[in-house]
């Protein structure tokens, strides 16, 4: 009781500090526990979805940029493949399902993607969830007609029987617009996935647009596949990767975005250091707010010490002190955390229309706190030595 | 222990302090003191003849050189810090000139402090004990927020908050104006008279000093003082 009076009326009396301390460590902490939350959970979450497919097929080039290109609507497409070679993997026995895609054309930066509406009736993009529409129905295949993601829809001002006409090309160009209008005739219902920031047409009309190569009118850019089992994928990649060396087959979907994470695991070294150090500088301010103060606490120290506290009492009380400090900054945190991983988790949708699961439970969120308030309790350390050493008589003066 | 036994003996007691152009100076050497339990002794002293030291070295705030302190069955000089610590706690309560008020805690808070490092917290008696100095009315102002009197009478109450054995009162009454010197010298002996606490009080203000039946010179019992003045 009388140490958490002490340490009460002390943070008290260095309010002001106090508060500043506590907030450089809610943001430090609060940035530590968001790098390490969005690094898991991007690479979870990324690393999981695959819209409901097992591989992609595509023209040569990187399996990387296959799967961005066709399940993530990043990156520009490797190059198209014939209405064969779709013919053949559609056919071929040990595959359950294939989707073909069609990339090109853009709807004021919103990737425009010509495809079946088989995408939408038979394939679960997680178990046991198919693509739901929020409002109309899906596009007849035959019309010039498009269903709209539900993030696209909500950012182009777009609803059911509004039209448009598309821009050529991946990257938004006001000049390059195509004379053809096409009726919105459904808006998908959220799926946080990459489908919810597409525009999908049908895939004759993307590859009949006008000002498209009309010798590649029945090209597709990847076909998106289910395999019956899981060592037919193998027996593709031996195939269409070191057999043949005309298509891409890019197999297993969640393997290949394991690699880029590795290959960007740099980064997030980089970003957990600098929050780290950003950590360390805040206990650091914790040393320095107390050491400050300490001219002006010899002599409540001493008056203390005259009333009978011990030393080790009296260190004690200053390292409890750091280490409450730390907790105020910490509970902070998580409001700091709650900000940061909104706004990325905002900027990650919008990029990709992947909702990372920032909210869930990491054991950063309990490992960072106790971690935190141990460092804080440690730089408070070198105070609580000033402390001990304080000189009572003299702190006690006027002496007669 | 009853009244009139020796509450504390000390024999053979000397301070000295590093001085700048190195040596020591002997500041304290006093062959003998006694002071019985319950007892009013008062200790006539000029400013910087030692008083407040040899009232730190009573408290074990500082350790001598040489010689014992006996308070009670304990050797104060013999113990190891923490032990001395635990002693103070339990036995001694400390009045200063300065009052040396805890400025960031109430008054009520003081009181308290004043017992939590010797034993059983009690508030219901800290409150009585404001009541007792006259400040039932003022448990949760700051010390910044009291009069200069109100502030010594806090200091009285957080002294005798723990029952101590043996009141030490350095100067008491040198920072307070003659009416307030005396309602606080008044207060100072009725209370410890009241809780059997033997006074040790020392000043050198002859209007304090004339109220002590026992009054002591300091110069006489320090030999250091007689020292320096051949």
């Amino acid at each position: 009781m009388t140490i958490a009076l002490i340490v009460r009326r002390s943070l008290r009396q260095h309010a002001f500090s106090t508060a500043i301390t506590a907030l450089s460590i809610a943001l430090a902490g609060g940035l530590l526990m968001s790098v390490w939350v969005v690094k898991d959970q991007s690479q979870r979450t990324f690393t999981q979805v695959n819209t409901g497919f097992d591989a992609v097929l595509g023209a040569r080039g990187s399996k990387l940029q296959l799967v961005l290109n066709s399940i993530f609507h990043l990156e520009a497409s490797a190059g198209n493949l014939s209405a064969s070679d779709y013919e053949y993997i559609k056919r071929h026995p040990a595959v359950k399902k294939a989707i073909p895609i069609a990339v090109g054309d853009n709807l004021r930066g919103y990737r425009i993607v010509g495809t079946i509406p088989e995408l939408f009736t038979d394939i679960e993009y997680t178990p046991g969830r198919h693509f739901t529409l929020a409002a109309g129905r899906l596009f007849d295949p035959a019309a010039k007609e498009a269903v709209i993601g539900s993030f696209a829809a909500r950012r182009l001002g777009l609803r059911v029987g509004d039209t448009f006409h598309p821009f050529h090309g991946l990257i938004y160009d006001a000049a390059n617009q195509h004379p053809e209008t096409f009726v919105v005739t459904g808006i998908l219902a959220p799926s946080n996935t990459p489908a919810d920031k597409v525009v999908w047409i049908p895939i004759h009309g993307l590859q009949t647009m006008t000002g498209h190569d009309p010798r590649a009118a029945t090209d597709v850019s990847a076909v998106l596949i289910q395999l019956r089992s899981p060592s037919a994928g193998f027996m593709l990649d031996i195939m269409y990767n070191r057999q043949g060396n005309r298509l891409t087959f890019a197999y297993p979907i969640g393997a290949i975005m394991a690699e880029l994470f590795q290959k960007i695991g740099w980064f997030d070294r980089v970003l957990a250091l600098v929050a780290y150090l950003v950590a360390l500088v805040s206990a650091a301010g914790v040393l320095v707010a107390i050491y400050n103060s300490m001219a002006s606490r010899r002599r409540d120290i001493a008056i203390l010490r005259a009333l009978g506290a011990g030393r080790l009492f009296l260190s004690g009380a200053i390292v409890l002190e750091a280490a409450v400090i730390g907790a105020i900054g910490m509970v902070i945190a998580f409001a700091a955390y709650a900000g940061i991983v909104s706004v990325v988790a905002a900027v990650i949708q919008a990029q990709t229309g992947v909702l990372i699961e920032a909210f869930t439970y990491n054991p950063v969120m309990l490992w960072a706190p106790l971690g935190m308030i141990a460092l804080c309790a440690a730089s408070g350390l070198l105070p609580a030595m000033k402390a001990y050493r304080t000189d009572v008589a003299g702190n006690l003066a006027p002496i007669s | 222990m009853t009244a009139g036994q020796n509450l504390l003996h000390l024999s053979g007691l000397t301070k000295s302090f590093p001085v700048p152009d190195g040596g020591a100076k002997m500041i304290i050497d006093v062959p003998e003191f006694s002071l019985g339990a319950g007892e009013s002794v008062a200790l006539r002293g000029d400013s910087g003849s030692g008083k407040t030291t040899f009232l730190n070295l009573i408290a074990g705030i500082l350790s001598p050189d040489t010689g014992s302190i006996r308070i009670g069955d304990a050797d104060m000089a013999a113990l190891g810090e923490h032990r001395r610590d635990r002693l103070r706690a339990s036995s001694i309560g400390y009045i200063f000139q300065t009052f040396n008020l805890l400025q960031g805690y109430t008054c009520l808070e003081n009181v308290l402090l004043g017992m939590a490092f010797g034993g059983r917290v009690d508030e219901a008696r800290a409150r009585a004990l404001l009541e007792r100095v006259g400040l039932s009315h003022r448990l949760h102002h700051f010390p910044r927020q009291l009069s200069t009197g109100q502030q010594q009478r806090v200091a009285v109450a957080r002294a005798l908050a723990k029952r101590p054995a043996l009141v030490l009162a350095d100067e008491p009454t040198g920072n307070l104006d003659s009416r307030n010197a005396a309602d606080a010298l008044r207060l100072i002996r009725e209370t410890c008279a009241e809780s059997g606490a033997a006074l040790l009080f020392v000043s050198h203000d002859p209007d304090a000093l004339g109220s002590f039946q026992n009054v002591r010179d300091f110069s006489e019992m320090n030999l250091a003082l007689r020292e320096d003045a051949r």
